[in-house]
């Protein structure tokens, strides 16, 4: 920590894990710009974050489906505080696979919300970053995007692409000393995850998953399975060979 | 947000219930589903801490308010904390009560045995602690709520706006509508930290003598009983005194457990013969001087049942009765004595045992368990038939003694028991919001009869 306190910001700052992660933050004495559609659920999030210790909390209404405004979502977060020292991108959405396959418009948002906006954005942060020759951009992908599967493989793809962007990113970031860090949660039981029977020993909390975010920006890491052994389960899910695969139901 | 059909226990784990539980993701969401009006009784559901049934509700809706838990404002100046319901003491505790440089910081009034419940649920419920005596209730330290009702009305209520439901909401077991947020006043104490003394007692005769010697001087007591021992040795123990030590700080303590029980052994691990080990063992741990005197956090005299997570899984897969009941001062003595010797007849009981004299601060709560006289809990592994017989034999002698048992712990009193001892309850029906219900109000009659369907 330097003498000044870490600037945050957060997109998609209601989503679970990122009100996890803002807590965490906001405890820290950190400051943070807070990013999202729902202007009451920002409201509140930014009170709480403020009694928990945040000495700064702005907020920001912001449709990330709106590519064509991602440019101007980049700087109004950017220049709130005067610069940032970590971006969190942690807006998504889970379709479901029939749907998406029926239905193209949905295919199409989908695809969107999950991958082009999210790059697009990484991109237009990457530039500030860049001058500014210090700072990580952190952004939720998935385990799904690991290997293509019959039960998701829209958003496995969208994720998997967004994956492949971050790579490059970091390619050229280094030599601007920006760490860019690929978080890849398996089961987290969250608002988007709430149709499915959530618990078990797969499923971890929103408050582990911010933890383990938060610790690997401290190291700057690169790619981060959480919990770790979602590093296991998707090596022998990448290798299985593919008449195995083809036989299971992933 | 649709609600899924699910089956749930409470904290005893003896009483099961399937029904649909819902989880609004914030006040205004959680206000609208009163609303419509609802097709099943609904209650709300917090940390799912209460033994019994206050919190159950077979066939009806379950609000978890797991995500109202946002802090909303604080006042550094005043100790004035809004918080959302669903907000737990133990985030309370890591989020406020961090010490200053001198030591000094901003403390809860009053806590009960466990720091994982919610705000919501220490109204409902009006919980206690050791500092009774001194403080009062939860609910003496409430300055005012936020109440959702079925009519669509969400009210304020306080000492002075809407006083009738704000009282009635104090230990009214979520059945005056759903609480949303609520303004407790803190206390701002001079050291965290606190001075405790725990002292060897060989009856009920020197419980009584060294309560009376602590009350002015210590304003957290409690003891710790023997629930075995009968004759000549009945009601012997450890007495637990504490204070706040001026200039010592305290860190807060985790906001979960480090350890917890993994899964519920085949059979409880509390029985006869461990609990005969235990409180030998116990009963020595003061050494021959019988006393000892410490500073250290709060977090060991405040929340033992919190030093192991899930420790309620200890007791089997038939779960554990909780009983607890007050017994006015003219009668506590007896009572007291009546209630001890019937456990130890019995042979049943539990390490868990815990004596103490609620003092005459009274709470706002028209429905509030606390009451000037002596309480005791214990828990009861569930041996079926015996442990029922045991609790009505206890149910007695409470009647007998015009005491009352505190709801959050019954499984099992007669509607009759909770007429005598909660005299409000005819005033307390006004206050009632008639989409609310929960299996306790409907196995107790709390309900006006042309009501119920």
């Amino acid at each position: 920590m330097t003498l000044t306190a870490r600037r945050v910001a957060i997109f998609g700052a209601t989503s679970d894990i990122a009100i996890a992660f803002a807590r965490r933050c906001a405890e820290a004495r950190q400051r943070l710009v807070l990013v999202g559609r729902d202007r009451a659920a920002l409201d509140r999030l930014a009170a709480d974050l403020s009694v928990r210790g945040a000495p700064q909390v702005e907020v920001q209404e912001a449709d990330f489906a709106r590519t064509a405004a991602l440019a101007a979502v980049a700087e109004n977060a950017w220049s709130a505080l005067g610069g940032l020292d970590v971006a969190l991108i942690a807006y998504g959405s889970l379709p479901d696979q029939a749907r998406v396959s029926a239905d193209a418009r949905e295919g199409e948002a989908a695809l969107a919300l999950n991958f082009v906006s999210p790059a697009l954005l990484c991109d237009a942060l990457a530039a500030r970053f860049e001058v500014g020759k210090a700072g990580t951009i952190a952004v939720i992908t998935s385990v799904a995007g690991d290997r293509g599967r019959q039960s998701n493989y829209l958003y496995g793809a969208a994720k998997g692409g967004l994956q492949k962007f971050l790579e490059g990113l970091r390619h050229r970031l280094f030599k601007a000393n920006v760490a860019v860090l690929d978080v890849r949660p398996g089961f987290v039981a969250t608002k988007m995850t709430a149709h499915l029977p959530q618990g078990g020993p797969l499923w971890a909390t929103p408050e582990k998953v911010a933890g383990d975010i938060e610790a690997a920006i401290a190291k700057r890491g690169v790619v981060l399975y959480t919990p770790w052994f979602w590093f296991g389960i998707m090596a022998i899910v990448r290798t299985l060979p593919r008449p195995l695969f083809h036989r299971s139901k992933l | 947000m649709e609600p899924v059909r699910r089956a749930y226990r409470s904290w005893g784990g003896v009483l099961r219930a399937e029904g649909d539980v819902v989880r609004p993701r914030d006040p205004q969401s959680a206000a609208r589903l009163l609303l419509a009006p609802p097709a099943a009784p609904v209650i709300a559901y917090g940390c799912g801490r209460s033994y019994g049934d206050v919190a159950l509700n077979p066939g009806g809706l379950l609000v978890e308010t797991r995500h109202l838990d946002c802090f909303l404002a604080f006042d550094p100046e005043t100790g004035l904390l809004t918080c959302e319901a669903g907000v737990r003491l133990a985030d309370i505790f890591a989020v406020i009560s961090r010490p200053q440089a001198d030591g000094s910081g901003w403390m809860l009034p009053v806590v009960p045995g466990t720091r994982f419940v919610s705000v919501g649920g220490a109204i409902a419920n009006d919980v206690h602690g050791k500092n009774d005596h001194a403080c009062g209730s939860f609910g003496n330290h409430v300055e005012r709520l936020e109440l959702a009702r079925s009519d669509g009305s969400r009210l304020i209520c306080s000492r002075t706006e809407n006083p009738g439901l704000f009282c009635a909401t104090i230990g009214g077991l979520g059945l005056t509508g759903l609480i949303l947020s609520a303004t407790l006043r803190l206390r701002k104490v001079s050291g965290l930290a606190l001075e405790s003394e725990e002292i060897r007692f060989g009856d009920l005769d020197e419980f009584f003598a060294l309560d009376a010697e602590s009350a002015e001087a210590w304003e957290y007591t409690a003891a710790w009983v023997d629930c075995l021992a009968g004759g000549a040795q009945l009601g012997r123990g450890i007495y637990l005194r504490a204070r706040h030590a001026p200039s010592i700080g305290a860190e807060p303590p985790s906001r979960e457990t480090k350890i917890a029980v993994p899964f519920a052994p085949p059979i409880s691990a509390v029985n006869a013969l461990s609990l005969r080990a235990f409180n030998a063992a116990y009963l020595r741990k003061l050494g021959r001087s019988g006393r000892k005197t410490q500073i250290a956090s709060y977090e060991k005299t405040f929340f033992p049942l919190d030093a192991i997570g899930q420790w309620n899984k200890l007791y089997g897969p038939r779960g554990f009765y909780q009983f607890q009941a007050v017994i006015p001062p003219q009668a506590a003595r007896d009572g007291t004595a009546d209630l001890l010797r019937a456990i130890a007849d019995a042979g049943q009981g539990s390490m868990l045992v815990v004596l103490k004299r609620f003092g005459s601060v009274g709470s706002p709560g028209l429905m509030s368990f606390p009451m000037p006289g002596v309480t005791l809990a214990l828990d009861f592994p569930n041996l079926g038939d015996d442990t029922l017989r045991l609790l009505r034999r206890l149910e007695d002698i409470v009647v007998t003694a015009r005491g009352r048992i505190y709801p959050a712990k019954d499984f099992s009193m007669s509607a009759a028991t909770y007429e005598k001892g909660y005299p409000a309850l005819s005033a307390f029906r006004h206050f009632l919001d008639p989409a609310m219900s929960s299996a306790f109000s409907r196995r107790v009659g709390i309900h006006p009869a042309e009501a119920q369907t």
